[in-house]
């Protein structure tokens, strides 16, 4: 077919316009790429944008990875992720499979009693005090049993169980199998790729998560990932962190330093993204109809 | 049993569950084993904070807890909205939602049509992986970074002053915070903001390009007549439910990102909550503006969803 001139001109002017988004999207991450392994005394004397790193040094990285608080943080934020997944998809899969059943009588007075808890709670202070209450403050525990099933992924669950054939639960009831056995034999094995999307905004939940753990959390060695960072990043307590370092060491290296433990605490993120983005866009599209 | 007075009979299932419960929990016993955690999950942690919230009509007292604490009637809410405070933290809220409705909610759309008349398949899958990137980096790392760059010696600056422009904080700028905190969105988000319009497009039925361009509509024509009102129900369902999230901007966005210094513009609702609440301990106070919050998001939602039925037929229920 011809190409007018008009589409010809709109067409680069596209590509132009989406690559300069691209760049603009991916400039502040290579920034701080760049950055974190420059040459720290380089990257103190520099200004302006960055190309390429200034010089190559990894005394950073070695800083950060020798940080105790860093790595207790990710140990921590470990913990949080894979117990937190653990529950979140057990819980979120019962409720998702009872609530996905006909023979459930009240199953639609129990959906809104869940789903009206999206729209409505009873705020940031009772939610703090029965914490408190609950004598759970000051563990990991509050990071992950106040966030044990949300209601968005339960629906997103569910959806997709209601799309599997009824005739399997039958057969599988006539065989003598009860609602665990077929939850766990049937539904869970065929909805693998819905099973995947849930457990990633989770997991990708508690990765990111902060807020609960600078309220509820005194004692420093239970303190995730995130909180650390916060630390360094928004207190800018940077140059607390190279212990026995000079002062003139610390100040030099904390010019990069933050830029590395960045690098350090999104890597895990950059490296999965990639082999799962198709997940994540499948999730985002079923949570979009159902939601 | 049939001789018993009907007033007996009910003393007897006094404390007893109805009789159509009971044989749907002895039918499906397996399901309400499944349900227990679940429902027990949301009593405490979502019904049981709803109870807590009547602290907002009284004057809470740690030692005698949530149920002896002595009553204050409307006291807490008088006093916020009679408060020098009310005023800046609604306004703030609504600017900043209405900053992010006019620039953040047209801007995932225009990025799917612009997307959609990518031919290169290649080059499509690109951007997208790139753009839906941020969309995963966590809070605190974007606020570090963009504390980062607008500080006086970051790179946005380098730049100003290259140009020859003032150095400045931009974080202790009042008249910075919401363009900050709006555009640093917009680049978090946009590219995941595109996924429902692109499927949305690819639903469209190529039949209607087909019989638009034999009409002898040309490109315009075409998005005009056929993408857009393809887009429509779309469109229209996630603006009505942004709208009726105007009241509620999250806090941890803007404590990561305000000071002192930009409380005037940056303080919004659920920040002034936080603040009061957890950094001054005032408990009941806090708890009034949280609630007086949480009443109008739901009106909000509940109005917004009522208005999408109206118009399209389509809503969250």
């Amino acid at each position: 077919m011809r190409v007018s001139l008009g589409e010809r001109i709109f067409r680069v002017c596209n590509t132009l316009f989406l690559s300069a988004l691209m760049l603009a999207t991916m400039y502040p991450i290579l920034y701080v790429a760049f950055a974190s392994f420059s040459e720290p005394a380089q990257m103190m004397a520099h200004k302006g944008i960055l190309w390429k790193p200034l010089g190559f040094s990894l005394d950073t990285y070695e800083a950060v990875f020798s940080n105790p608080m860093i790595l207790l943080g990710y140990r921590n934020t470990l913990f949080i992720v894979v117990v937190g997944v653990a529950l979140n998809l057990l819980l979120t899969s019962f409720a998702a499979y009872a609530l996905s059943r006909k023979t459930l009588r009240y199953r639609k007075q129990l959906t809104l009693f869940i789903v009206f808890t999206m729209f409505f709670g009873g705020g940031l202070i009772p939610f703090y005090l029965l914490v408190k209450g609950l004598g759970i403050a000051d563990t990991l525990w509050a990071l992950i049993l106040p966030t044990a099933i949300s209601a968005f992924n339960l629906i997103i669950m569910r959806t997709s169980f209601e799309a599997v054939p009824d005739a399997l639960e039958e057969s599988a009831k006539i065989d003598g199998a009860n609602d665990f056995g077929i939850l766990f034999r049937i539904f869970l094995p065929l909805c693998k790729p819905v099973l995947a999307v849930v457990g990633l905004y989770y997991g990708v939940s508690h990765w990111n998560s902060w807020f609960n753990a600078m309220i509820f959390l005194q004692d420093r060695s239970l303190y995730p990932l995130q909180l650390i960072l916060r630390e360094i990043l928004i207190i800018g307590e940077a140059n607390a962190m190279a212990e026995g370092a000079s002062q003139d060491e610390i100040i030099i290296l904390g010019e990069t330093l933050k830029y590395a433990t960045i690098m350090v605490a999104t890597l895990p993120v950059f490296f999965v993204y990639p082999f799962l983005q198709k997940y994540f866009v499948k999730g985002a599209l079923i949570g979009a109809i159902k939601g | 049993m049939a001789r018993l007075k009907p007033g007996r009979s009910k003393v007897a299932h006094a404390g007893r569950l109805p009789h159509h419960i009971a044989t749907d929990i002895v039918k499906n016993k397996y399901l309400y084993i499944m349900l227990t955690p679940v429902l027990a999950y949301f009593v405490i942690f979502h019904y049981f904070p709803m109870y807590g919230a009547i602290i907002a009509f009284k004057d809470f007292n740690p030692r005698l807890g949530i149920g002896g604490s002595d009553w204050a009637g409307l006291a807490h809410f008088k006093d916020f909205f009679g408060g020098m405070y009310f005023w800046r933290v609604l306004k703030n809220t609504l600017m900043i939602s209405l900053y992010d409705l006019l620039f953040g909610f047209p801007a995932p759309l225009i990025l799917a049509l612009l997307l959609n008349e990518v031919k290169h398949a290649l080059f499509k899958r690109s951007v997208q992986t790139i753009t839906y990137l941020p969309h995963f980096i966590s809070l605190v790392i974007i606020c570090g970074v963009i504390k980062d760059f607008t500080s006086s010696d970051g790179v946005i600056n380098d730049i100003i002053a290259f140009f020859g422009g003032e150095r400045v904080t931009m974080l202790l700028e009042p008249s910075y915070f919401r363009t900050i905190f709006v555009s640093s969105n917009i680049w978090q988000h946009v590219g995941w903001g595109t996924i429902i319009y692109l499927a949305a497009l690819s639903a469209i039925d190529p039949e209607q390009y087909e019989a638009c361009k034999i009409d002898g509509g040309g490109r315009w024509k075409q998005m005009f007549h056929v993408t857009l009102p393809g887009l429509m129900p779309v469109f229209m369902i996630l603006l009505i439910l942004d709208i009726g999230r105007i009241m509620s901007v999250g806090f941890e966005k803007v404590i990561l990102l305000y000071n002192p210094t930009t409380y005037v513009t940056a303080d919004v609702i659920s920040s002034y909550v936080y603040r009061i609440g957890l950094q001054d301990f005032q408990y009941s106070f806090s708890s009034a503006v949280g609630l007086f919050n949480s009443v109008i998001n739901f009106a909000l939602v509940v109005g917004s969803n009522w208005i999408s039925r109206k118009l399209n037929n389509t809503g969250l229920w």
